[in-house]
């Protein structure tokens, strides 16, 4: 049991330090997926994964593998495209999704066309698929840091952030903090993103983010308990993927959101809250 | 007058120049590029060499194609490096119908036995033998011995050319050792998924250790990382040179967990493009020597 569960973290460094940032990550990025799935963005962690791409491609093309580069370009690209689709969904007719959709197509367009100019897109594949085996101290670090702003955030927007994904109209009328607390919580996702793809790679890092929010969802009515549900499944999944991978050579990433996955379909047929079951085998009436 | 002048000067384009200078020269064909760059420094202005698998590929999964059968049927002689490297040369020989000899290049040398492991097979021996500088003296000789078989009017051009390339050689050989010298012989001890470096490993006493229980495909998982680690620390190796782990902050990881330092490719079997680092044989041993030591000499962190 011990050989199973702790020896692979108790002998290589490599995997304690994996650990420390799919946790970091997990508890980070479970909340923040609750709310997109609340406000109905789920699929905007995937678009802004995409508008990211490009700014880190860049921040590469300039420097090469260099942590810094890559985060300030992804989370450049990324805060110019969640704050131009936030503030034309907010003064247009446009809906969130139709504005974001429009801006994270132009961002990758651009950071396509970019590389392309530059002639390389060999070792960008290095990125897209993340490297949770390889962190060092300054990834680390970012995930840490990412992790830590993220919960201040949260705690901070988190009235304003809950009332308008039940009441927007409600929240409107009392209260003008409903327009910088959306840009404050799009700059999380992306904030969560830019530390994502640096531990299990872009197309992944979405994947700690809505597959934990998605399951916690079955579990829990209550959104405390939903945002907690959410971190700590999303850990759960983190330190299974990596036993996965180690015991059986699974590649890291995919691991952790395979698991993730199976917790996500194990919730949806069992959860309490509006799972398959549960709905599918009447309850008895309550007779007079 | 002029309208005559123009017409000898449109005949005189017409009939491209070159080809009365690279009639005279004897077409030769090398089988793959380590050996057509031994041939031509041998061979001089007197040949054209051609080379049937090119810079950049790899030998072991070549496919001959029509234009190769050509070649050969063109060539005056074949050069081949023998034992066993080259499995699909001896029906491209026969389909092309050449007339051209066939030279073996590694005639005379003691080839190694295989190495247990390892993925392609040529059978029980060791082809790579041009890893080894004083094979290659071998090769150059063979490939004298060849060129003036084939073309005895130039005998003095390669015995020239061959002695200066042996001397070349020897200065090569010697730097290779010099190097090795300066590395202190417990790190002289790399791991390496290239199962080409038998001679190398043989002549300089440089141990080659090949990963166990690595998956060499696509992405390394945690099983492979690990048992990359346990097997770097269990057998004290100093250098790292991993063709599927090309992430360098893979390397850097394990490099940081062992104290191997990693980085760099090793080229095997063939040469890389004018713009690579091993263009020429001889700038493929100072490439892999230099690599090597740059990993070997430094003390770990």
């Amino acid at each position: 049991m011990f050989d199973l569960l702790i020896a692979p973290f108790s002998e290589f460094e490599f995997m304690r330090r994996a650990l420390a940032g799919v946790l970091a990550l997990a508890f980070g990025a479970g909340p923040i997926g609750v709310f997109l799935m609340l406000r109905r963005m789920s699929l905007v962690g995937d678009a802004m994964a995409h508008a990211i791409l490009p700014g880190a491609a860049i921040g590469f093309l300039i420097s090469g593998l260099n942590l810094f580069a890559m985060a300030t370009g992804g989370l450049i690209a990324g805060f110019v495209v969640a704050l131009a689709a936030g503030l034309v969904a907010r003064v247009t007719e446009l809906k969130e999704d139709a504005s974001l959709a429009a801006f994270f197509l132009i961002s990758l367009a651009v950071g396509v066309t970019i590389v392309s100019i530059r002639g390389t897109n060999i070792d960008l594949l290095h990125f897209l698929f993340g490297t949770v085996l390889a962190l060092d101290d300054q990834t680390l670090i970012l995930i840490a840091v990412n992790a830590t702003v993220t919960l201040i955030g949260l705690a901070l927007i988190y009235r304003p952030l809950l009332l308008e994904c039940v009441d927007p109209n409600f929240l409107r009328s009392v209260s003008r903090a409903g327009g910088p607390a959306h840009i404050l919580f799009l700059a999380l996702v992306v904030l969560n993103l830019v530390s994502g793809f640096h531990a299990l790679g872009t197309l992944l890092a979405v994947g700690i983010m809505m597959l934990p929010a998605a399951a916690a969802r079955f579990w829990a009515r209550d959104i405390t308990t939903m945002l907690v549900i959410s971190a700590l499944v999303g850990a759960a999944s983190g330190y299974a993927g990596l036993l996965l991978s180690y015991h059986t050579s699974v590649p890291s990433g995919p691991a952790v959101i395979l698991v993730a996955g199976g917790i996500y379909a194990v919730s949806v047929v069992f959860g309490p809250v509006g799972g398959l079951i549960q709905r599918l085998v009447p309850r008895r009436h309550l007779e007079a | 007058m002029k309208r005559r002048f123009l017409i000898a000067a449109l005949i005189a384009l017409l009939v491209p120049a070159p080809q009365a200078v690279a009639q005279s020269k004897t077409k030769v064909v090398a089988t793959f590029s380590i050996l057509a760059d031994i041939v031509s420094n041998v061979g001089g202005d007197r040949v054209e060499v051609t080379s049937l698998v090119g810079a950049n590929s790899d030998a072991h999964v070549y496919n001959p194609s029509p234009a190769d059968a050509r070649k050969l049927a063109d060539a005056r002689v074949v050069f081949v490096n023998g034992l066993g490297f080259e499995g699909w040369l001896e029906r491209l020989v026969k389909a092309s119908g050449t007339k051209a000899p066939t030279v073996v290049a590694s005639k005379g040398i003691k080839p190694l036995e295989r190495a247990a492991s390892g993925g392609h097979s040529h059978g029980r021996v060791d082809p790579h033998a041009w890893q080894s500088v004083a094979n290659v003296k071998v090769y150059a000789t063979n490939v004298r011995d060849g060129l003036i078989a084939a073309d005895p009017a130039g005998k003095a051009t390669y015995d020239a050319n061959a002695a200066a390339y042996l001397e070349k050689l020897d200065a090569l050989d010697k730097e290779v050792r010099d190097a090795v010298a300066k590395i202190p012989a417990e790190r002289r001890r790399v791991l390496t998924t290239h199962d080409s470096f038998g001679y190398f490993a043989a002549a300089y006493g440089i141990e080659m250790v090949a990963p166990q229980g690595v998956s060499t495909e696509s992405e390394p998982s945690a099983k492979d990382v690990a048992a990359l680690i346990t097997q770097i620390k269990n057998k004290k190796i100093s250098g790292v040179f991993m063709e599927n782990v090309t992430d360098p902050r893979l390397i850097q990881r394990i490099s940081a967990e062992t104290g191997a330092k990693g980085g760099g490719t090793l080229y095997s079997d063939a040469l890389t493009d004018p713009k690579g680092p091993a263009p020429t044989y001889i700038d493929l041993i100072r490439h892999n020597i230099r690599t090597l030591s740059q990993a070997l000499m430094t003390k770990p962190l």
